[in-house]
């Protein structure tokens, strides 16, 4: 950091200051209690967090079970629970409540607001978040559900699937529905009411831009799955017939309600993952990000296009070819939003002057696999050569690239660059590039070679496979990579808990940030700033920056100044 | 770590930087030259069916238009990082934007993906309109007149109609026009599918239980099977003696993993007599069942 002359300019004065109130109860009870979008931020982190190691643990079972033919390390019914676990908890108790973290935490502080608009409905969403992880949970003592994060019916009704670990994973959808439903309208209620003076929808940060979108696709899409297992459980329990083709039900019904909100669900995880991302790029690049108002609108576009591309996860059911075709188009057409905003990304990061520090790894390491994920999303989209490849590990490969790629890489990108603004602690930079080369390669090696497994016809979902299938080797590599990542996660964990109190002290802006976050002690006080500044254009802090210096005298240099078109 | 540290001085940088450009070439030009090589580990199974082989090639198509987009997007990003590093480049140009430039790639991903999706309509009917059998096929009468609409036919309408049906764990073949609306005495078979070469097979899938896909990736395409719905796929292969094997593609149950399908075709002749062969030890079966019957009935043990 130190070649740039940023390190030897004067630092803001911030002005914001702890209330300190005598304590008279104990800590825990603050933390059960509390409405401070902060402190919930963090339980949200920290839970999901530990969600997504549950659900790691369960992926590496899963991979040790594939590693070699006609293995017997699980039984069928532990395999087929353990990848429900494994997907259920991925989206539903990780990414999605995570970016609920993320959003929390720094939802308020980057528009200058000094907490969400309901701060109590704000602690009810993340109780029943926890709720929800623990009713799920549960079931593990009982019988876990085995029909697939998605459920199909019929084999998710009371005739083939009895067993109670259905219902729980109905009610965790419920339940984290509604914890997810009433986060989304608390954002968008802040995002819309509570913005500082000046910050007109132009200068919003673009996490910002993404949140709000994020919430506006929650409150689109969580109505209708919450009716469809609601329907499912009338189903199991109470004599109706909605999927039932027996008795005039339809199972494609089914995988249409899902998949109207399982596609948006898609964008729901990742649209924060690239709101993250558009925040570090330029921080890290010293450059102002490139095309604000295109990355903006893009993802107002893709959430539009997000709700029009359901289908393409049913090219295989009887459907007629119309259908099709316009399921194919509209998923071509979301190609380019997505497009958009990768050309713009790399634009920022050109010309630039990198500073190559742990959360920009992660930035372009999510990046670099992004890219390779939304190719194969067009493949996928082409419904003719999608119905040699849905259901096969090449879908694995994809989806795991964009997941892992868009979510997991973006978080962990989120979680080094706002790690000292929540704790105060500086991350070690060795420890975090080592636990990043150790996910990349272990990522790439564990996902790459599953597109070769899949083309060779290796379908998803399956516990053994023979020998002479000719898919042992990919199945190793795979395995081999699973566990190189996963300790590259170990790493980070390792880094997260002994920085907490090591670290070195970060100072309210350690990164030169421009967002209004940057603008308070690290952590914040509970009222988040003393003063709110008036914001004049998308990065507050260069200009609070700018003024300090023309302020105590310093001579402004004229390094190519624009010609300011956004 | 000292070797590390080492690594990092700025003395072996082009050392590096060399290394670096060997290892992005090494990967560009495996990539580029992997297609004829390792065919089979980049592109989808093919070569029993011509529908597996043109979906192999519009497959083929977009992994071409993909290469290139992969190798010019990827290779900006690194490039950037590489070149734009705040040590080599420590003052960042305050640029903004640039609409022309932003409206251009926009145009430009729209057009691969208006290209790409001409090419898949151009090639479209012959992934699933079906051919009409070869004179050397296996000699089938005019089509039934009651067939769906939804069913595929070829322009002369002779084809041999099989009726598949998944339930858990096993798929079921009835053989015969008939099949659809009543399968009764028809001969059929379990798991091992008996299909005559040079002729055009429709294949009518069902399932009695929860969906499955049937999937022979050397024949085509997967197509699922949902209960109360037919779906419909197609093969015409030309290679007798040769066996396709495949798998249950969806998520079916605890034993997903055990629901394999085989695919043997035989010649026109073979065909013939199998199916004769198996309509007589099915009657054969039938009546044993309702000898044993009778007997069991007169007994008054039934």
């Amino acid at each position: 950091m130190a070649t740039t002359d940023y390190a030897i300019r004067p630092v803001p004065q911030v002005i914001a200051h702890e209330v300190h109130a005598e304590r008279t109860r104990a800590r825990w009870i603050d933390w059960v209690t509390t409405t401070d979008h902060k402190k919930i931020g963090i339980l949200y982190i920290v839970t999901t967090f530990a969600f997504f190691l549950l659900g790691g643990i369960e992926a590496l079972l899963i991979r040790v079970q594939l590693a070699v033919p006609n293995n017997n390390f699980l039984t069928p019914e532990h395999y087929n629970e353990l990848f429900t676990v494994h997907g259920t908890t991925m989206i539903f108790l990780f990414v999605v409540p995570m970016m609920a973290g993320f959003a929390n935490y720094f939802l308020p502080l980057m528009i200058g607001a000094r907490d969400m608009a309901f701060p109590r409905l704000n602690a009810l969403s993340y109780w029943l978040l926890l709720f929800g992880g623990i009713v799920f949970y549960a079931s593990l003592f009982w019988q876990p559900p085995e029909a697939g994060w998605f459920s199909y019916t019929p084999l998710s009704t009371d005739l083939f699937t009895p067993s109670g670990g259905q219902d729980a994973w109905i009610f965790l959808i419920h339940i984290t529905g509604i914890s997810s439903l009433v986060g989304a309208v608390n954002f968008y209620a802040t995002i819309v009411n509570m913005r500082a003076p000046g910050m007109g929808w132009g200068r919003m940060p673009l996490f910002v831009w993404t949140i709000l979108i994020y919430a506006l696709l929650l409150i689109l899409a969580l109505p209708v799955i919450a009716g469809a297992v609601t329907m499912l459980l009338t189903d199991r329990h109470f004599g109706t017939h909605f999927f039932d083709p027996s008795q005039g039900g339809s199972p494609i019904l089914w995988q249409h309600l899902f998949w109207f909100f399982g596609h948006p669900e898609v964008y729901i995880m990742i649209l924060p993952g690239f709101g993250i991302i558009s925040e570090v790029l330029p921080v890290f690049a010293r450059k102002p990000i490139f095309g604000y108002k295109a990355i903006a609108a893009s993802t107002a576009v893709i959430a539009f296009l997000a709700a029009l591309v359901w289908a393409h996860h049913m090219f295989a059911v009887p459907v007629p070819t119309v259908v099709l075709g316009f399921f194919m188009l509209s998923s071509f057409l979301i190609a380019i939003p997505t497009g958009v905003k990768i050309f713009n990304w790399i634009a920022t990061l050109w010309r630039g002057s990198i500073v190559m520090s742990t959360p920009i790894y992660f930035a372009w390491g999510f990046l670099s696999i992004f890219v390779i994920g939304g190719i194969t999303g067009v493949f996928l989209a082409v419904f003719p050569v999608d119905w040699q490849l849905t259901d096969t590990y090449f879908v694995v490969a994809h989806f795991h690239y964009v997941l892992m790629g868009g979510a997991v890489f973006t978080i962990f990108c989120g979680l080094y660059y706002w790690y000292p603004k929540m704790t105060g602690r500086m991350l070690s930079e060795p420890l975090g590039k080592a636990s990043f080369w150790l996910m990349f390669v272990g990522f790439n090696l564990t996902f790459l070679v599953q597109h070769a497994a899949g083309l060779s016809g290796m379908p998803r979902r399956i516990y053994q496979y023979r020998a002479d299938a000719g898919w042992t080797a990919y199945n190793m590599i795979s395995t081999v990579g699973a566990f190189v990542l996963g300790v590259g996660i170990l790493l980070s964990v390792i880094n997260f808990m002994r920085s907490y109190k090591k670290g070195a002290i970060a100072g309210p802006d350690p990164w030169k940030g421009n967002t209004l976050e940057w603008f308070t002690t690290s952590p914040p006080p509970v009222n988040n700033f003393d003063e709110i500044p008036r914001v004049r254009s998308v990065e507050p802090m260069k200009d609070i920056r700018r003024q300090v210096e023309r302020q105590s005298g310093i001579e402004h240099e004229t390094v190519a100044q624009p010609t300011a078109k956004a | 770590m000292d070797r590390i540290r080492a690594a990092l001085r700025p003395e072996t940088a082009s050392i590096r930087r060399r290394l670096v450009a060997a290892l992005l070439l090494t990967t560009i030009g495996s990539l580029v030259f992997a297609t004829g090589a390792f065919a089979d580990f980049l592109t989808p199974e093919s070569g029993g069916s011509s529908n597996a082989d043109q979906i192999d090639s519009l497959y083929k198509i977009i992994l071409y238009v993909a290469i290139v987009v992969f190798a010019v997007v990827e290779g900006a990003l690194f490039y950037s990082l590489f070149k734009f590093r705040a040590k080599k480049n420590p003052n960042a140009a305050q640029i903004h934007g640039n609409t022309r430039l932003e409206i251009s790639w926009t145009i430009g991903a729209a057009l691969i993906l208006v290209v790409l999706a001409a090419v898949t309509f151009a090639k479209l009917s012959a992934i699933q309109d079906p051919p009409n059998s070869s004179a050397s096929g296996l000699a089938l009468a005019q089509g039934v007149l009651t067939a769906s609409a939804d069913e595929p036919s070829p322009p002369n309408g002779k084809k041999l109609t099989i009726c598949v049906t998944g339930r858990q764990y096993i798929w079921r073949y009835t053989y015969g026009d008939g099949c659809k609306t009543n399968a009764f005495g028809l001969p059929y078979s379990y798991e091992e599918m008996v299909a005559p070469a040079n002729t055009t097979v429709v294949l009518d899938i069902q399932a009695t239980d929860v969906i499955h896909s049937w999937w022979i990736p050397k024949l085509g395409g997967k197509k699922d099977a949902v209960p109360g719905y037919h779906n419909y796929t197609w093969f015409k292969a030309p290679k007798v003696g040769e066996v396709y094997v495949g798998q249950c593609a969806e998520l079916c149950g605890r034993n997903h993993a055990d629901m394999t399908a085989r695919v043997r075709i035989v010649s026109p002749a073979a065909y013939q007599a199998w199916i004769d062969g198996q309509r007589r030890s099915i009657q054969a079966a039938d009546s044993q069942v309702q000898r044993l019957r009778t007997q069991l009935q007169s007994d008054g043990d039934l």
